[in-house]
């Protein structure tokens, strides 16, 4: 785990949050030229159609192919349009799943960007079964047997991030936020209060250093002072730097290995405590009388 | 979005009785304890009436929710359970203001330690691991606790090459937990995925209601996925797509029978079939009989 050297960021959450919420905040867009080349995009989940807030193609870095599976925020209302401003639907994770599973045939690394408010919540999404699309997403990248690098951008939106956000190692910009729902959401929720958004912003632990201290994410890319935007080409080498490494120490460890490592980084996840009984108790009685245990 | 669930729990099962009260014009105070309001056909009938129905609406068929124990008296043989993890509370792990003390409430008021229960038991003779999710502890949301004893029970599963049953019923991901109640979606699905890749059966019971980051994880992961008639399924809350197009939704929108339609879910199953039914299709998977059940 890398979270000891967080550096600590001496922005509020919600001074982040405007940040990130920035015009002219950088998409994946601006970054894949800066650190990819001969990249060309792939199209499709082959069941349904296409889904233009997830991205998805082939390029390398440096002289390493990879798979580049990412969601995509427009910069102008045209691009917006057309990646329905990154909120996927069901065949978007799907056309991801597909990428991935060609990724593994051909041995590629893949690595995902993350940048979404959450997944698309409509009439169609739920006919198409977004929940299972989801479900399926993060159950099949935890066996996926090529390794797997995540990197939020932006806004790291709840199920439709995880979505694409079980991995190897997760990194998360310096400004990026992910979380389980948005602020305002939780302040709805929790307090019946949507207007509490700022103050629900400041407690839910959703900044990278927050992360990094859960153990849910690994590194934190800096991003140039006042935000990635001041200097897209800066972030994009910073990024680039994460990937070389991360990749590297990923692409030598055994598979199997890699995949006991990728399961235990969120089987360790959780926060709670046994009762009296200590672990199992039940359990741990019928293990150990069961002649048939064998694992 | 997982803001969703909230709004679907709400939508359907708060506010409806508000909506048709003021609906019908008159104001009626049904007792609680006593008189049972279908949140589905608006029907009344006596509370009794309903439990010697298993719970079940005798006007509209709506599989109304009953608590975990009840659950497993209906599902299991007599005295086989064995319960894991019976003690396991949450902690409180982004700090929520109340968070603690509402978890010591519930407790108290419920008898429960947090929304799941898991454990070994036979159904008809049939061993299997068995997971029951229960609506009174925080609409059954997922935590630390939830995600933490479903895992459990995965693992245990596939170390004693069993099958696994899981009765879904949840709000989704608990709020109160930040991030690391997302976390459990991934952690859940990893052991799901795990138990699969060994070959084993896993089966999901979807009751009432099944939504948000639970839809979006280990309950949609089923082998075989059963769903109660007339409950609850989907991801995001009625509330927030009738929000985004701007008109209502029909009446069975994201109900098990919508599901069946659009492919989502394999039967429909009365909660009297249920154990046979489940003891059927574990013994269509090998489980053998080891001792006959009452």
């Amino acid at each position: 785990m890398s979270q000891k050297n967080i550096i600590e960021n001496p922005l509020t959450p919600w001074e982040r949050m405007e940040i990130i919420r920035n015009k002219l905040r950088p998409t994946v867009r601006d970054y894949i030229p800066l650190i990819f080349n001969d990249f060309f995009e792939l199209h499709g989940d082959r069941l349904f159609g296409d889904d233009g807030a997830i991205m998805g193609g082939i390029g390398r870095i440096q002289d390493i192919p990879v798979t580049i599976i990412a969601e995509v925020k427009g910069r102008n209302i045209n691009e917006n349009k057309a990646s329905n401003f990154a909120m996927p639907h069901p065949e978007g994770y799907r056309k991801a799943l597909r990428l991935a599973r060609q990724a593994e045939k051909f041995h590629r690394p893949v690595i995902c960007f993350i940048d979404t408010p959450g997944a698309f919540c409509g009439v169609d999404a739920e006919k198409r079964g977004q929940g299972e699309a989801i479900a399926r997403n993060i159950a099949e990248f935890m066996t996926l047997k090529t390794p797997v690098i995540s990197v939020v951008l932006g806004e790291g939106g709840s199920g439709g991030a995880l979505a694409l956000g079980v991995c190897d190692e997760l990194g998360m910009l310096s400004n990026s936020l992910y979380s389980v729902i948005s602020p305002r959401g939780f302040a709805s929720i929790l307090w019946k209060d949507a207007t509490r958004e700022k103050e629900a912003c400041g407690i839910m632990k959703i900044t990278a250093e927050d992360l990094c201290r859960l153990e849910i994410c690994d590194s934190i890319i800096e991003e140039p002072d006042g935000g990635a935007h001041n200097d897209v080409k800066q972030t994009a080498e910073n990024i680039e730097e994460f990937l070389l490494k991360t990749l590297k120490e990923k692409m030598r460890i055994d598979i199997d290995e890699l995949l006991e490592q990728r399961y235990t980084k969120f089987r360790k996840i959780g926060d709670f405590e046994e009762g009296t009984g200590g672990y199992n108790p039940d359990g741990e009685e019928l293990i150990t009388t069961d002649e048939e245990y064998s694992m | 979005m997982l803001e969703d669930l909230f709004n679907v729990v709400t939508a359907r099962f708060n506010n409806t009785s508000e909506d048709k009260k003021s609906d019908q014009g008159k104001h009626v105070d049904i007792p609680k304890d006593l008189l049972f309001k279908c949140p589905r056909c608006s029907s009344v009938c006596m509370t009794e009436e309903l439990e010697n129905n298993l719970g079940v609406c005798p006007s509209c068929g709506y599989h109304s929710r009953i608590d975990s124990r009840r659950r497993l008296e209906l599902t299991a043989d007599k005295d086989s359970f064995i319960e894991y993890d019976a003690d396991m509370i949450s902690k409180n792990p982004i700090d929520f203001p109340g968070y603690d003390v509402k978890q010591e409430e519930l407790r108290q008021k419920t008898g429960l330690k947090d929304a799941v229960i898991t454990g070994e038991c036979t159904i008809k003779g049939r061993r299997c691991v068995i997971g029951i999710m229960d609506t009174r502890y925080m609409m059954a949301s997922m935590g630390s606790v939830v995600g933490e004893k479903l895992t459990r029970a995965f693992e245990t599963a596939t170390e004693k090459k069993l099958p696994i049953v899981l009765f879904t019923a949840s709000g989704g991901a608990r709020m109160q937990e930040g991030i690391v109640s997302l976390m459990q979606m991934a952690k859940t699905s990893g052991a799901a995925a795990r138990h699969s890749e060994a070959g084993l059966l896993y089966i999901t019971v979807m009751t009432d209601p099944t939504t948000g980051g639970v839809t979006a994880s280990f309950a949609s992961l089923g082998d075989i996925i059963i769903a109660e008639p007339k409950v609850l399924i989907g991801f995001a809350g009625r509330r927030v797509i009738e929000g985004t197009i701007k008109q209502r939704l029909p009446e069975d929108f994201q109900s098990a029978e919508f599901l069946l339609e659009h492919g989502f879910v394999d039967m429909i199953v009365e909660r009297r079939s249920m154990r046979r039914t489940l003891a059927h299709i574990i013994s269509l998977h090998g489980g053998e009989i080891e001792s006959m059940g009452g």
